[in-house]
């Protein structure tokens, strides 16, 4: 399957870095981080505190979109020990070196990083699945980066794993901007409360008081139907408790776990709602403003109430 | 969605989590933006407390007002009425 690369979605004036940035250096020779040139690259932290809530299909489907839209796309598993990232992606089988390895110098980033087959600007480098916990440590998680940085990567999208421990701290420390998944569903919540809480303070922006990490909401596994009937807290429920723009609602869908079992991200699969909520959240991401979509239930004819469907 | 559910309405229960998250929420802000010996000084407290009345841990509450130039620490313990 071939996909364009140049999209039909311009990205704003603001957006468009690639003029002014120094000609690309190849990825197997680090070169020190050049001033200025972190500027050009933004690193996003996909983070939810809780499990299950989607961070991994957030992460696959948002690194995919941007890739679309000719970004150079890195997206990292910091999951260590629980390598997921690859899965979703469908890319398990080309594994061959990972974050780990690429930290302790066992290979270069090069080697590590695995060139995506749909999208030509596309790179996924797994997680490692050792179980030492201190494989992972800021100093090495700062190389690879700067090394990203160098090579001209547009974006850098860090799937965090749940929880707050180290590998969760470490994928949210050096990040510009974090997407909060969340589900609406009171544990997510207030899960979601508590990162929010980390990401002001236990960031190197913050450490460092420079400008504070840009939050953002997505909410996912959103059903509509529900909500109107008063069994789930709505976009604006949580928007309020949590104080929080919103930068995607996702709808439930089953398409979600039909695109896992096929390790396609989601939002390639074009027909799906899902994957156009998805596309609406790369273009906000991109600066674009668009309204939310699928809030409301889809209109249901009599028989499909009364017999399901 | 079937024949029986289309009768049977689930209970509208999320203005209920919307209401319990906004106290929890507020609440863990507060402790998250104070010291971290709060939690443990209202848990001492509550076990001091416990000797002489019978009173709720949620019937304490410990914060921290910041007030120009100083901080208040207040504490206010819901007593047990009688009967």
């Amino acid at each position: 399957m071939t996909l364009e690369t140049e999209s039909t979605v311009q990205p704003l004036a603001g957006q468009e870095e690639n003029a002014v940035r120094p000609a690309p250096q190849s990825v197997g020779n680090p070169t020190p981080s050049i001033t200025g040139a972190s500027k050009l690259t933004e690193i996003i932290v996909v983070t939810s505190g809780k499990g299950g809530v989607g961070k991994t299909t957030t992460s696959a489907s948002l690194a995919c979109g941007l890739a679309q839209r000719g970004k150079k796309v890195a997206v990292i598993d910091f999951d260590i020990g629980l390598r997921n990232l690859d899965l979703i992606m469908g890319c398990e089988r080309r594994v061959v070196y990972d974050f780990v390895n690429v930290i302790n110098g066992d290979c270069t980033l090069k080697q590590a990083l695995i060139k995506d087959k749909r999208i030509e600007t596309l790179y996924i480098l797994a997680a490692s699945q050792t179980r030492d916990k201190d494989a992972l440590h800021a100093e090495g998680v700062r190389r690879v980066f700067d090394e990203l940085i160098a090579d001209g990567f547009d974006y850098i999208i860090c799937d965090s794993p749940a929880g707050i421990e180290k590998g969760a701290h470490l994928a949210m420390y050096y990040a510009d901007r974090a997407i909060v998944v969340v589900n609406p569903e009171v544990s997510s919540v207030r899960d979601s409360d508590r990162i929010l809480g980390l990401l002001a303070s236990k960031t190197a922006r913050a450490e460092k008081g420079e400008s504070k990490v840009k939050e953002h909401l997505l909410l996912t596994r959103y059903s509509p139907r529900r909500v109107a009937n008063g069994e789930m807290m709505s976009v604006d429920d949580v928007k309020e408790i949590l104080g929080v723009d919103v930068i995607g609602v996702i709808p439930e869908s089953q398409d979600v776990l039909s695109a896992s079992n096929a390790g396609t991200p989601v939002i390639l699969n074009a027909e799906s709602d899902v994957a156009q909520a998805y596309e609406d959240a790369v273009r906000r991401l991109l600066g674009e403003e668009v309204p939310l979509r699928f809030l409301q239930e889809p209109k249901r004819g009599f028989f499909a109430r009364m017999f399901g469907g | 969605m079937g024949l029986l559910a289309f009768f049977r309405r689930t209970p509208a229960t999320a203005s209920l989590a919307k209401e319990r998250l906004r106290i929890i929420v507020a609440q863990e802000r507060t402790n998250r933006d104070g010291p971290d010996y709060l939690p443990l000084l209202r848990r001492e407290l509550f076990e001091v407390i416990k000797k002489y009345v019978n009173v709720d841990p949620e019937a304490i509450q410990v914060t921290l007002e910041k007030e120009e130039g100083h901080d208040v620490l207040e504490l206010s313990v819901a007593l047990p009425g009688k009967g």
